[in-house]
């Protein structure tokens, strides 16, 4: 991996953009929209995370496999959650026959 | 001795080719170590998941009981050593010594105002009798359910405090070696690793955050 070195104001950008986020996150929060607020909350927390990697640690310049390593980290959390709720979710549809 | 006889770096382990060979290896494992970190998390976000899904009521009305300025404030805080930690390695792979430094000591310096904050917001949980347990007092509704919420936020606070500290250590050690000259603009590794560490624990604060202290904030 040739050395990329990422100038300092990418991150003051991220910065900023990652503080008016937590700005945003919180002041969505006092508003009641129903289920929207969970949607809202997790959906600016994944922004913020998908910036911090891409930019913070450097994944956006980095090498196929590493790419492939933290992908496949949200894929298996992904099966974590998604197998675990699919059950979680479903048990009370049970029928008692 | 021989590699140096061949004018290799000093840093150079002897079973890679080049430094950036070695340097592609270690941010490699170090990905891998938090994939593992990832998944650890990840079942307790996942026991969050159920829990709140069985009790939204009970789990709205213990967030309320948290406190979203002093939440917010040390997102922020969090947010800002992220950011000093990324110019921290910025400067290592310049070769900048004692902006590194400067840098590694702010961000130590950042992470210790956010513990500090979350000592006075855990002591306030204790006065409030919000500990889970015999003492446990809240609304009566609630007071079952309610501590697995007190319970989860202690266990993942807790533990997401825990790898602060742990980032404590490898910043100390760091400095260490920027100070003792290990690292240089060739050799930036160990610093950009443990960038990748802090950035880490970084992310998990930034679900916690919305999940323990925004979630029923409009309810009550």
């Amino acid at each position: 991996m040739s050395e990329h070195i990422v100038p300092t104001r990418v991150y003051y950008a991220i910065f900023g953009i990652l503080m008016l986020c937590t700005y945003l996150t919180v002041q969505i929060a006092f508003f009641d929209l129903g289920p929207l607020n969970v949607i809202a909350a997790l959906a600016i927390a994944v922004f913020k995370a998908t910036l911090v990697v891409l930019f913070f640690m450097h994944v956006k310049y980095s090498t196929k496999l590493t790419w492939a390593v933290v992908l496949g980290s949200v894929f298996w959390l992904g099966i974590l959650l998604a197998l675990t709720m699919s059950d979680y979710l479903t048990r009370a549809w049970r029928t008692y026959g | 001795m021989s590699d140096m006889a061949h004018g290799a770096h000093p840093a150079l382990a002897h079973h890679f080719d080049s430094l950036e060979e070695q340097k592609e290896a270690a941010t490699l494992g170090m990905w891998v170590f938090l994939v593992t970190e990832v998944l650890f998390f990840g079942g307790l976000f996942a026991t969050y998941a159920i829990y709140r899904s069985w009790y939204p009521d009970a789990f709205a009305a213990s967030s309320h009981e948290l406190d979203v300025t002093l939440g917010t404030i040390n997102t922020a805080v969090l947010i800002t050593s992220s950011l000093t930690m990324a110019l921290a390695v910025h400067a290592a792979q310049l070769g900048q010594r004692t902006k590194i430094m400067v840098f590694l000591v702010l961000t130590m310096a950042l992470g210790g105002v956010f513990l500090g904050i979350k000592s006075v917001e855990y002591y306030h949980k204790f006065t409030e009798h919000l500990i889970p347990g015999p003492g446990f007092q809240f609304e009566k509704e609630h007071i079952r359910h309610a501590q697995i919420f007190f319970s989860l936020y202690f266990l993942m606070t807790g533990l997401h405090a825990l790898h602060m500290i742990i980032g404590f250590g490898i910043m100390l050690v760091m400095l260490w070696w920027v100070w003792r000259g290990t690292i240089t603009a060739e050799y930036s590794s160990p610093i950009e690793i443990s960038g990748l560490y802090w950035h880490f624990v970084d992310i998990v604060w930034i679900f916690l955050f919305p999940l323990l202290y925004l979630i029923g904030r409009h309810a009550h």
